[in-house]
């Protein structure tokens, strides 16, 4: 029978010819990425690892360290990079939110298994790879043993046909897909369709990343020539890796179709995304005391420059504040080569470092009781980014940036119609 | 291993996520103080109440959310199972890892309520409510699970096969 791309991977990591839905299988994981926060807590150094050139480092949670507990994680996490060789350890200066530097330095790789100690590592699956975020235990387990058990789930597959329009961006496609048919509990997600050329690659990675928010296990796409190039420009060349496609005949739970013209800027009201995304047109003017433009899933360079574009030569409204944190010091140093953000602290902004900080409430940006927070970050889950007794609304960096600007929620596509949006 | 649990239940909703269960503050903290607060939005002052042995019990989707660690904050209070509708497959993969038996059986939140005395068998995959009797069905646990659950963990088996210097709390 005819697999998904999923199925497809799994199958080649487990060393079988093919594998089926409730199945549970082993497989080598290609590559195996360490945060911050593993080292921080109930770090024991391992006597032996697999093999260090599968495996990375990456600061990013809690940095510059907020606490001394963090610190000391610091300390630990380099201390095994130097006794283990690891040469992926990517430290304060060269670091950024794991999923960015991931992509940046071509870790994840079409065909290929990964493996993070974060939840959104589905972001991968931007790239073709069945990466999937695992807590720190397994994690460690797999820098020790190369492996690990995985059951294969069900697939649902997103057909996406149109053109995606201006001003409606990847974080615009997932809400509507999350408001539309909720969770995706025990499922991946599988992308494709003719429309998919018009969605840009840091779009996808926002999708992918979202996955986490509905439930998936992975969220994958399919390598097309914007992909390829893409990866090509970060050392993953074409003949180094085999792509997954999936078979005519693979089995889906599901098959939806996504039409790209008919979309509209959406948000996510306070809690969740699942059933309870909206277009923008249906939902309240409710005023706004932070906006948050950053996170693995919208921190991305496209995603600054249009926000700098929306703000340029404006100002953020009074009362309001407008946080914006690069997903990697890579992208801070190019947003700052392209002036972006120059444009955006001109406007009011505060461009912070390179963390994933404010999107999990843990430092840079806590809300407090009663405070109303447009985000373009990934949770809005109650309590997620301070006070439990703040709300979190959730939408694309153009609809933050416009927000921002009024001070209350405001579709981007009615703030000026001169202004041409990406 | 005996994979007979015997115990008092407490019942909560549908996709409680793991910022309401291990919240960033939390994140701070050591363990033990971590592990105080838990459901602190939630049910407040439920970690007063919880006792070693109790079985946690939830609706749909239980553990939407992060890879933080919260199998290890239950471990803490004693937590001995978790059972739910229908479980987030991270939040589920780090109960097991870290020695928490996670058994999903639809069902689960219209045969129990807060107090009940739960029987359940996790090799097996059922549970029962010893006063009504209402037994159900849950899929049984892969042997290549049990085999984690037995040696109390990943982290203790890793030990025991020579990759951690000594046995390490799960």
């Amino acid at each position: 029978m005819g697999m998904t791309m999923i199925e497809k991977i799994l199958a080649r990591n487990a060393g079988l010819d093919e594998v089926s839905v409730g199945q549970t299988v082993v497989c080598d994981v290609d590559m195996t990425v360490m945060i911050d926060l593993q080292f921080a807590t109930g770090w024991v150094q391992p006597l032996k690892i697999n093999d260090p050139a599968k495996v990375a480092v990456i600061m990013d949670h809690a940095v510059p360290a907020p606490s001394v507990s963090d610190a000391a994680g610091g300390t630990r996490a380099r201390t095994f990079a130097r006794d283990f060789a690891i040469e992926k350890f990517y430290d304060v200066g060269q670091h950024g939110i794991c999923h960015q530097v991931i992509a940046e330095n071509g870790l994840a790789r079409p065909g290929e298994v990964l493996a993070c100690t974060d939840s959104h590592t589905c972001a991968g699956g931007a790239y073709n790879t069945a990466a999937r975020g695992l807590g720190p235990a397994e994690v460690y387990s797999i820098l020790c043993t190369g492996k690990t058990w995985f059951q294969v789930a069900p697939t649902i597959r997103y057909e996406f046909t149109g053109t995606k329009p201006a001003g409606v961006s990847g974080k615009d496609i997932f809400l509507y897909i999350a408001g539309t048919y909720g969770d995706a509990t025990n499922h991946n997600l599988e992308f494709g369709g003719p429309g998919l050329a018009s969605i840009p690659m840091n779009d996808r990675r926002t999708i992918a990343t979202q996955g986490a928010e509905i439930s998936a296990d992975y969220s994958t796409f399919p390598i097309d020539d914007l992909a390829r190039d893409f990866l090509t420009a970060r050392g993953a060349h074409p003949g180094s890796y085999r792509a997954a496609d999936p078979d005519p005949d693979a089995h889906y739970a599901a098959v939806r179709t996504v039409d790209l013209d008919a979309l509209v800027p959406h948000v996510a009201r306070p809690g969740t995304v699942s059933r309870n995304s909206f277009p923008i047109t249906a939902i309240e003017q409710r005023p706004v005391n932070q906006c948050f433009i950053g996170s693995c899933a919208n921190g991305q360079l496209e995603d600054l420059a249009i926000a700098a574009a929306i703000v340029r030569g404006r100002k953020v409204a009074p009362g309001v504040r407008l946080l914006v944190t690069p997903a990697s010091q890579a992208v801070y140093r190019e947003a700052m080569r392209a002036g972006y953000l120059q444009d955006l602290t001109d406007a009011g902004a505060v461009v912070t470092n390179s963390t994933c900080g404010a999107c999990f409430g843990y430092h840079m940006g806590l809300l407090g009781p009663g405070e109303v927070c447009l985000t373009s970050s990934t949770r809005n889950f109650t309590g997620r980014m301070g006070s439990p007794d703040a709300e979190i609304y959730m939408a694309s960096p153009a609809t933050v940036a416009a927000s921002a600007l009024t001070g209350h929620v405001t579709d981007p596509r009615t703030l000026d119609p001169q202004q041409e949006l990406n | 291993m005996d994979t007979i649990v015997t115990e008092r239940v407490w019942v909560v909703g549908d996709s409680v996520t793991t910022d309401a269960m291990y919240p960033a503050f939390a994140m701070k903290l050591p363990v033990p103080q971590a592990a105080r607060h838990i459901f602190y939005e939630l049910r407040p002052g439920w970690t007063d109440d919880v006792r070693p042995g109790d079985i946690v019990v939830a609706g749909r989707n239980f553990g939407l959310g992060s890879s933080r660690p919260v199998a290890a904050l239950f471990r803490e209070l004693g937590v001995a199972a978790l059972v739910a509708e229908e479980f987030n497959s991270l939040f589920l993969r780090n109960a097991i890892n870290h020695g928490l038996p996670a058994l999903t059986v639809p069902g689960v939140t219209a045969a129990f309520a807060d107090g009940d005395t739960m029987r359940l068998d996790f090799a097996e995959g059922w549970i029962e409510n010893t006063a009504s009797g209402a037994r159900l069905e849950g899929g049984a646990l892969p042997p290549l699970v049990l085999e984690i659950l037995a040696a109390g963990g990943i982290l203790p088996k890793l030990a025991r096969e020579g990759y951690v210097p000594m046995p390490t709390k799960a």
